[in-house]
């Protein structure tokens, strides 16, 4: 990724907008009971894009606006976060993956580290109240529905970023044949 | 060169985890008004507008989902709504004779109690933001300290207890929910005057526990839980007297230790719009002080 101002302020807005969108819209809007939560998969998708570097610092600047928004533990979020989008951004440097799906596993993995890694972090600093079995079922709903909307996000987000991005072979490839042009070979 | 990208790429990574576990630390040993909850209060007022403004703006969007699920729940809902509206209206022939019986009775003893809300100042706030977290169930409104709000104040709207004020600002606040995994609110079973606990289960929104009540065994179904209100002036509650919290839903166990009452709210936390903090929780303490 090109490091300079405008990508930075793409990052930063992306964090932003995404987290207001998430606290006036998304986590209002429940289905089978539960909201979808953007975070993780922005996190993840940051990661995806731009690298382990980038997936870290993204995920602990939006976990930190999300805890300061919310009132909640301060650096809780950020935690879950950045070893979310750690992660994403490690599995891009290490097996670049090419398969159109890995922005759904990869969702979804962030998503299952963020929520249980939440969950943990609270067990670890102590929960007073009794804890119900429905929290399992809220995990595993939350899991699929952000899986669902894993690829729109790293769609939108690898729009917004795409001019920061290296030139991606296969993509440049593929373009070649779909928008009508000769292949090398007829050319020649 | 591939050494130094290493180094680097660890040396940020302990460098986040690190401000993490400093920022956990400070925040768990801070006092209430300690810097960090400070920058969290400042950086909540000056978001507020934006999140209002956004609230606003996509509340078609809200509004085209809650259609859809409102569509498929309003058969459902009918019926329960019939067969609720026949049971009241027997309960309100009950009442009618009971509220004469009653203003009698007050008559005799004197005891003047203000039961309207007026006396305790409520404040109308919109709700513009949620937690999509279990754990933390909170709301965000726009009503704050400019208006006469303060912490710990409890938190209403039409159908009974919503929860307490947690974080409050200039011109907003945090609401904790009844379900928040930190509330806890002591109550009266109202047919039987036992008093108890109302706690949540986390994961749970629409179940609480009605715990710590001394003779578990004359709490029934169907019985109201209110708010027990200060009993003691050692320890005042936050909490005026007689707030409708739930409604007993079931009763596990038969056992008088492993009794476990299960209280459905009558405020449903999941669709708050506007909510009401009362702002004078103690005014019918001191009314009633000689």
């Amino acid at each position: 990724m090109t490091w300079n101002a405008a990508s930075i302020g793409r990052l930063f807005a992306i964090g932003i907008v995404g987290g207001i969108l998430q606290l006036t819209t998304i986590s209002q809007v429940a289905i089978f009971g539960v909201p979808a939560d953007l975070s993780p998969l922005l996190v993840a998708a940051v990661g995806l894009l731009c690298g382990s570097i980038a997936g870290a610092g993204f995920g602990f600047g939006l976990g930190l606006f999300m805890d300061t928004l919310l009132a909640q533990t301060l650096g809780l979020s950020s935690l879950v976060l950045l070893a979310a989008g750690y992660g994403a951004g490690r599995l891009r440097e290490l097996r670049d993956p090419a398969h159109a799906l890995v922005p759904v596993a990869v969702g979804a993995a962030a998503t299952a580290v963020a929520v249980i890694g939440f969950a943990v972090l609270q067990f670890l600093l102590g929960v007073d109240a009794p804890v119900s079995l429905l929290l399992v079922r809220q995990t595993l709903m939350t899991i699929v529905l952000n899986t669902l909307l894993a690829m729109p996000v790293y769609l939108a987000c690898r729009r917004l970023l795409a001019p920061y991005l290296p030139d991606d072979p296969r993509r440049r490839r593929r373009r070649a044949y779909t928008t009508g042009g000769l292949s090398p070979l007829s050319r020649a | 060169m591939y050494d130094r990208q290493v180094r680097r790429r660890r040396a940020v990574l302990l460098a986040l985890v690190a401000c993490c576990l400093v920022l956990l630390t400070a925040y768990f040993g801070e006092s209430s008004g300690g810097p960090l909850k400070s920058v969290q209060t400042g950086t909540m007022e000056v978001v507020a507008p934006v999140q209002e403004g956004a609230n606003r703006a996509l509340k078609p969007v809200r509004d085209l989902f809650g259609w859809f699920g409102d569509t498929f729940d309003a058969k459902d809902e009918r019926d329960k709504l019939e067969a609720e509206r026949d049971r009241l209206r027997a309960e309100v022939a009950r009442l009618q004779v009971a509220a004469d019986e009653n203003a009698e009775l007050r008559d005799i003893v004197d005891y003047a109690r203000s039961s309207g809300l007026d006396a305790y100042e409520p404040q109308t706030a919109r709700v513009y933001s949620r937690s999509p977290s279990s754990w933390y169930q909170t709301i965000e409104i726009n009503k704050g300290s400019s208006d006469g709000l303060a912490v710990n104040q409890p938190v209403i709207n039409g159908k009974g207890l919503v929860g307490k004020v947690k974080a409050v600002s200039d011109g907003n606040a945090v609401v904790m929910l009844l379900s928040d995994s930190q509330f806890g609110v002591s109550a009266l079973a109202a047919a039987s005057g036992q008093p108890g606990a109302i706690l949540p289960v986390a994961g749970s929104p629409g179940d609480l526990l009605f715990d710590l009540v001394p003779e578990a065994k004359e709490v029934r179904t169907g019985d109201t839980i209110v708010t027990a209100g200060t009993v003691s002036a050692r320890l005042p509650s936050p909490f005026p007297q007689g707030i409708p919290i739930g409604r007993v839903k079931r009763i596990d166990g038969e056992g008088e230790l492993d009794r476990t009452i299960h209280v459905t709210p009558f405020a449903d936390l999941r669709d708050l719009d506007f909510v009401q903090v009362l702002t004078e929780p103690s005014a019918d303490l001191r009314a009633s002080a000689p």
